[in-house]
């Protein structure tokens, strides 16, 4: 009787906890995509929540400071860090993406500050979704430069 | 010559931690005092060498020796002196050393109080701390040697190694690219030195426990020697947390505290065991139960721990406290493994040692809710665990990579933290041994009450929505239960001693120290609610472009975009700083602010500093976000108000005043209840 009162608590506990997981999951998850997956995916994906990580196309920025629009292109790089590395590093890889004109791009638009970070060649890891022009609406805009913290080696020698 | 000394110092260090490892294995196993006692010095030498080891690393940062890579990667000429020695753990192989250092110095505190006692915990003790050490040494000694230097080649490539490669010559950088400006902040100068004080006092605690396995000496001794520690480390790590929201909230700018970045959940996660732990550790000490569940809760902080170093220190995940990628994160993968399959191993096999000594009888006694407490921590650990590998496990599965931000982790831990409310109210209201709704109704009715009344009035004059509401009335009866059992205790003192009130609260908080610095922390747990309720549930902002003269209008408050002007700050920064007017709704003038966004050359970064105006009912917070020169287009600014987000930092006043009552004024040993005993209801003022 003592042990069984215990017992069924926490099942009951047990099962709250699990099902608070699942369904937040469920409601909450979202999708790493790299943008040619997104491309892709076309139709299937849009109004899904969605994280986006592509190289920033410097010429194709655009503020309106009175609106706080914020609009620019992206292109593809690789979702996988390994993949990244073996293409010879982040620097690297963002700025062949940018360089290239043939890589697929998708345009984002934000609404807000402009971030600090925005800028050519930086890698924008981006929360949103996809309307069905096929722009991309983000609500959340986080950017990387690697060129300045992850060049480990100095450029400039010294005597 | 000098990255070879302080390379040289810390290789001998390593061999000395292994040393001590081995010396003391083997003293053990022989009964050799002697080699035991060789093994204690060995460990005592830890810290001198490390000591010597960072000296030489500081003394490089100094003095700007940048063909060191590690140098020239966190400082710059242009840093002052306090930034450079700071630079010390503001990345990843300088961290490592940091780590170390502090384990060392733990562990010759440990080992030089009085030992009579406790003679068979010695060696395991030594054992635990120096494996531990000598695992921070290796990953600096072989994978991130903060002295290796830049080579350049005759072709011009640049290579990074401790010794000079064939054919190359030593290069020596004009300047370092610097501190990340984010870093160069006082909360983030403090806060990685009070995590990692939180995260390393945490071994200690874990030493004692597997030198108590190993030993078979599975008493509570081992949870009355290491109270202490254990109580410091989790002041650290709280404190770490708060200095590290309160970076976030000044620097960052985005309106903000806490964001469930990865990183911040990796030094929540062994917050939370600890905190259950502190609680569960009562149990065992009063009524001898829960003893096989300690074991379980101090293993896994200490695994919690390493890991939240690997988070912070390995690139394994994305997030703004990660530094560059690195090969630690095998090395990291397979400590933890070993040593949390040796702990549970060692659990496991002193599982019948480790039995209850009576057992739960109801569900409403302290002890059960004491247990509760521990299961709803728990739930909270697995949440963020779940979060953290939810992508890495998707990706396994299904191949396509899932995350969860942070609604995930709100909505999930919600309900969780709510529940820990509730019992936050109940259990010290609680009896020991066994209770029943009736006791329990007959305790807490009014404090129940006086929280509804409360409740009411916040009703009437704040806000109808039903989920804050049922949020304000846990903190009201949290606070209304805690005082109560106060007064109840101090009153008890003012009838049978004659003491006025003061003396018998300050008397009572004396005699019991834990208990009544834990009200406090309880109390300050609910001023924080209150501040994180306020600023999730509450928060508006708006954004608009503004001319000279111009003025955004957000809830009650006006803000007039007054002037801007730039300058050059004494170090190096660009400063570009907007001064605007606060007003009220009535139009009263209330001050002025200054939000600015400083350029960091060397860096060649921005950072956005917020205007803050605080006050109790809320926090204006004003970013300057963009501007146009002279008369054009005027300025663009972002502004929140944050409401009662001010009572999360005046919690965490109260907190360190309930923490530092629990661990600076000394205890008496508690004696264990007598089972009979055990079933009256709580006399407050009693020490039990």
């Amino acid at each position: 009787m003592g042990r069984s009162k215990f017992i069924v608590g926490g099942l009951v506990i047990l099962a709250a906890v699990v099902y608070l997981i699942v369904s937040s999951t469920q409601a909450n998850a979202e999708y790493f995509m790299t943008i040619n997956e997104l491309k892709s995916r076309g139709a299937s994906i849009v109004g899904k929540n969605l994280r986006v990580s592509g190289a920033v196309v410097g010429d194709t920025i655009q503020y309106d400071a009175n609106t706080l629009t914020l609009t620019f292109d992206v292109a593809n790089v690789p979702g996988d860090n390994k993949e990244i590395d073996a293409q010879g590093g982040l620097a690297k890889v963002l700025h062949e993406a940018v360089a290239d004109p043939n890589r697929t791009r998708i345009k984002v638009s934000y609404s807000g500050p402009k971030p600090d970070l925005l800028k050519d060649e930086a890698q924008a890891i981006m929360t949103g979704h996809l309307d069905s022009q096929g722009v991309f609406h983000a609500d959340e805009l986080l950017l990387k430069c690697p060129t300045k913290y992850q060049d480990a080696v100095p450029s400039q020698a010294a005597g | 010559m000098w990255p070879e000394i302080g390379y040289g110092i810390l290789v001998i260090a390593f061999l000395v931690a292994l040393y001590s490892v081995g010396a003391a294995v083997y003293g053990e196993r022989k009964r050799s005092p002697a080699w035991i006692e060789s093994a204690r010095r060995a460990m005592l030498l830890l810290w001198p060498l490390i000591t010597l080891g960072a000296a030489t690393l500081i003394y490089m940062l100094l003095t700007d020796h940048y063909e060191v890579s590690f140098v020239y990667q966190v400082t710059s000429r242009s840093m002052p002196a306090y930034l450079k020695i700071t630079a010390w753990w503001g990345g990843q192989a300088g961290s490592l050393v940091f780590w170390s250092w502090l384990m060392s110095a733990f562990a010759s505190l440990v080992t030089l109080r009085k030992w009579d006692r406790d003679r068979e915990f010695l060696p395991w003790v030594i054992v635990v701390t120096s494996i531990t050490t000598a695992f921070f040494l290796g990953l600096v000694v072989f994978y991130e040697n903060p002295f290796a230097r830049f080579w350049q080649t005759v072709d011009g490539n640049v290579i990074t190694s401790m010794w000079a490669p064939a054919n190359t010559t030593l290069m020596v950088a004009q300047d370092g690219r610097g501190l990340n400006p984010l870093l160069r902040h006082p909360g983030m100068i403090i806060h990685p030195p009070m995590l990692y004080l939180g995260f390393v006092s945490f071994v200690i605690p874990y030493a004692f426990a597997m030198a108590a396995l190993i030993t078979g000496r599975t008493d509570d001794r081992w949870i009355r020697l290491t109270r202490r520690w254990t109580l410091w480390a989790w002041l650290f790590l709280s404190t770490g947390l708060v200095l590290g929201s309160r970076w976030a909230y000044d620097v960052l700018g985005w309106g903000g505290f806490w964001g469930w970045d990865p990183v911040e959940i990796a030094a929540l996660m062994p917050w939370l065991t600890g905190t259950a732990f502190l609680h569960s550790v009562m149990i065992q000490e009063k009524r001898g139960l829960l003893k096989q569940w300690n074991m379980i809760l101090v293993i896994l902080t200490y695994a919690l721990v390493i890991f939240g170093t690997f988070l912070t220190r390995s690139g394994v995940l994305s997030s703004v406290h990660a530094f560059a990628q690195s090969a630690i994160g095998p090395a990291f993968f397979a400590f933890i493994g070993a040593t949390f399959i040796t702990s549970i191993g060692l659990v496991i096999y002193r599982w019948p040692d480790l039995r209850g000594e009576t057992e739960l009888k109801s569900l409403l006694s302290r002890e059960a809710l004491f247990l509760l407490n521990n299961l709803l921590f728990m739930s909270v650990l697995v949440v963020c665990f779940w979060g953290v590998i939810f992508p890495l496990i998707s990706e396994l599965v299904t191949g396509q990579k899932v995350t969860v931000g942070p609604p995930f982790y709100n909505h999930a831990t919600g309900p969780l933290f709510a529940s820990l409310m509730l019992l936050m109210g109940v259990a010290p209201l609680s009896a020991w041994g066994k209770s029943t709704w009736q006791t329990l109704g007959r305790a807490i009715w009014k404090p129940a009450l006086a929280a509804l009344v409360v409740t009411a009035l916040i009703f009437v004059y704040y806000t109808r929505l039903a989920i804050p509401l049922l949020g304000f009335y846990l903190v009201a009866l949290v606070i209304c239960v805690t005082v109560y059992e106060y007064w109840r205790g101090a009153r008890a003192r003012h009838r049978s001693k004659g003491e006025n009130f003061f003396l018998a609260f300050g008397r009572l908080t004396a005699r019991n120290p834990r208990r009544y610095g834990g009200y406090f922390v309880h109390i300050s747990m609910m001023l924080m609610a209150v501040g994180i309720m306020g600023i999730n549930m509450f928060q508006i902002d708006t954004q608009a472009t503004v001319p000279v003269n111009g003025a955004l209008k957000l809830g009650e408050y006006s803000v007039k975009y007054e002037s801007i002007a730039q300058f050059d700050a004494a170090d190096n920064r660009q400063v570009t700083r907007a001064v605007v007017g606060v007003y009220d709704d009535k139009g009263d003038y209330l001050g002025e602010l200054h939000p600015r966004i400083d350029y960091y050359p060397d860096a060649q970064q921005n950072m956005t500093i917020p205007g803050e105006r605080a006050t109790l009912t809320d926090d204006l917070y004003v970013l300057l976000v963009d501007w146009q020169p002279a008369t054009a287009n005027g300025a663009t600014f972002k502004i929140f108000v944050n409401p009662l987000v001010n009572w999360l930092w005046i919690g965490a006043i109260i907190f360190w005043i309930g923490a530092l009552i629990a661990v600076l004024i000394p205890d008496r040993e508690p004696e264990r209840l007598a089972v009979p005993e055990a079933q009256r209801v709580p006399q407050p003022g009693v020490a039990d």
